[in-house]
């Protein structure tokens, strides 16, 4: 963007805010809002601690473990969902359920089933995820160019190889773009099930911060978690600008 | 096996081949033969079922009823025996020419370096040589078309199926094409069938045009341009025979034409 002919860096709207942040802390308007430079100061003393780096890890693990399970099984079900027409009908009123069911009022029944491990946050984490990587990935094989598919066709592919060499391909713009959201509602579903089930991981460093008041403790927490929430979409992000060139050409 | 390539003259055979998509009839009790190593083109208004009737030859709609053989060998579906060449190109926008060139083999689990060195020859044969590591989106109408041209030489194929391939690029390439294609048919021992809706295109690279009439569709006329088949490429638009066919094309078609 472009003010007054200066060329602004990207994401300049972030320092504007953050310097809005740091005034309205040293007002102390409210105890909600510490001033920015003191949350990254508390940030820099627990960011080393073996509590916050043991949070991390935990968070971490289960939000990798349940993003990629998402994944692993999100992208071949819309696959063929948005090849098989039969198994279309049978799942999508399901996928389209979920997708917007508060999954948040389901967790204490994933408690029951899987326990208050790992296992289901893990499960909580992926349910969080994969529908919206379903939908995307149905999609994106919807809108496959006909002749592509007679193409692979009449040259003889196997299914496997239509499916590996050619749909998977023609339907990537669509399915990075559901692994993005799908990774954002991830760290989500991550927090929420480090909330709800047990309290381990960043959930329980949010839960310890805010019901002691520790706003600034808070605050950094979160300040983390954005980051690498904002780093993991840029990074995805990025990878569907690289594949947007053929987008429009299928 | 041995002999693979059939006793009849006729590389493709349709026999009475009907084709309904619920109530609509798009092809009713059409026959016609192609001739081996010949250029048969199927020429019509739009909507005559000649696409309809390419991909049934192609293996890629099934007949309602009716038989179609190529080397004598009933149609059940797709084969090594034909190659298609699209109206839209139907490149992988992902790969480039080398490996859209060499898709088709691959396909068929052709080595990685035995195909690429057959997609080189047929990337020089359609005078495409340098741009093996470009994307379909980097090149031009006209030369995606190449692409789609040397992917199907390359294969291998007896039949080459090419439906209205020229009508995505513009005129200037389109006639360069066409002379290309009289090469073609010239130098490559092979049957092609080749759907268009141009009269003078028709008449310009068949050896036998097949005249489909819609609704529903069936051939009205087999018509065998051979005066001027053998004729220099620059002569032929001039040459009275061309001029002739053109005309009475035109005018059995034009009553179909609001």
């Amino acid at each position: 963007m472009k003010v007054f002919g200066y060329q602004l860096p990207g994401m300049s709207s972030l320092i504007l805010w953050g310097v809005l942040w740091e005034i309205a802390g040293r007002l102390e308007i409210t105890f909600f809002l510490p001033p920015l430079s003191a949350i990254f100061a508390t940030l820099l003393e627990i960011g080393t601690t073996k509590v916050f780096l043991k949070a991390l890890a935990d968070t971490g693990y289960a939000f990798f473990f349940g993003a990629f399970s998402a994944i692993a099984i999100g992208i071949p079900v819309g696959i063929l969902m948005g090849k098989s027409r039969l198994l279309d009908e049978l799942l999508l009123p399901w996928v389209n359920m979920f997708l917007s069911a508060p999954l948040t009022a389901l967790v204490p029944v994933l408690m029951v089933l899987f326990g208050f491990g790992m296992q289901a946050i893990i499960i909580t984490t992926a349910l969080f995820a994969i529908w919206i990587i379903v939908l995307n990935s149905r999609a994106g094989v919807m809108q496959i160019n006909r002749s592509l598919v007679e193409m692979a066709r009449s040259f003889g592919a196997s299914q496997k190889d239509a499916f590996l060499k050619v749909y998977f391909w023609a339907a990537l713009p669509e399915i990075l773009g559901g692994v993005r959201i799908g990774f954002i509602r991830a760290v989500k579903g991550v927090i929420i099930g480090q909330l709800l089930i047990s309290i381990v991981g960043f959930g329980a460093l949010f839960e310890l911060y805010s019901s002691n008041f520790l706003m600034k403790h808070f605050w950094a927490v979160l300040i983390v978690l954005f980051t690498i929430a904002f780093a993991i979409a840029e990074f995805l992000a990025h990878l569907e600008r690289k594949v947007e060139y053929y987008a429009a050409r299928r | 096996m041995s002999d693979k390539r059939g006793d009849s003259d006729h590389a493709v055979t349709v026999r009475n081949v009907y084709k309904n998509y619920g109530d609509v009839e798009a092809l009713q009790d059409l026959s016609l033969d192609f001739p081996r190593g010949q250029l048969t083109s199927l020429l019509g208004p739009s909507g005559c079922g000649k696409t309809t009737l390419l991909k049934i030859i192609a293996g890629l709609l099934p007949a309602t009823s009716g038989e179609v053989t190529v080397n004598d060998q009933p149609v059940t579906g797709p084969g090594p025996d034909r190659a298609f060449v699209f109206q839209d190109f139907a490149l992988l926008p992902w790969a480039n020419v080398l490996r859209n060139v060499a898709f088709g083999l691959e396909l068929r689990g052709v080595s990685r370096s035995e195909r690429e060195s057959i997609a080189e020859k047929y990337i020089a044969d359609v005078g495409l040589t340098g741009f093996e590591n470009s994307y379909p989106h980097e090149l031009s109408g006209g030369m995606r078309q190449r692409v789609g041209l040397a992917r199907a030489l390359s294969v291998d194929s007896q039949v080459l199926l090419m439906d209205e391939p020229f009508s995505a690029v513009d005129e200037q390439t389109r006639r360069k094409f066409q002379e290309d294609l009289l090469n073609l048919v010239k130098h490559e021992n092979k049957t092609f069938i080749f759907v268009t809706h141009s009269i003078e295109e028709a008449v310009y690279v068949s050896d036998q045009v097949a005249i489909l009439l819609p609704r529903p569709s069936r051939v009205s006329e087999v018509i065998r341009p051979e005066g001027f088949r053998h004729k220099d490429v620059n002569s032929i638009r001039r040459d009275p025979e061309y001029l002739d066919i053109v005309d009475r094309i035109w005018s059995s078609l034009r009553t179909y034409v609001e």
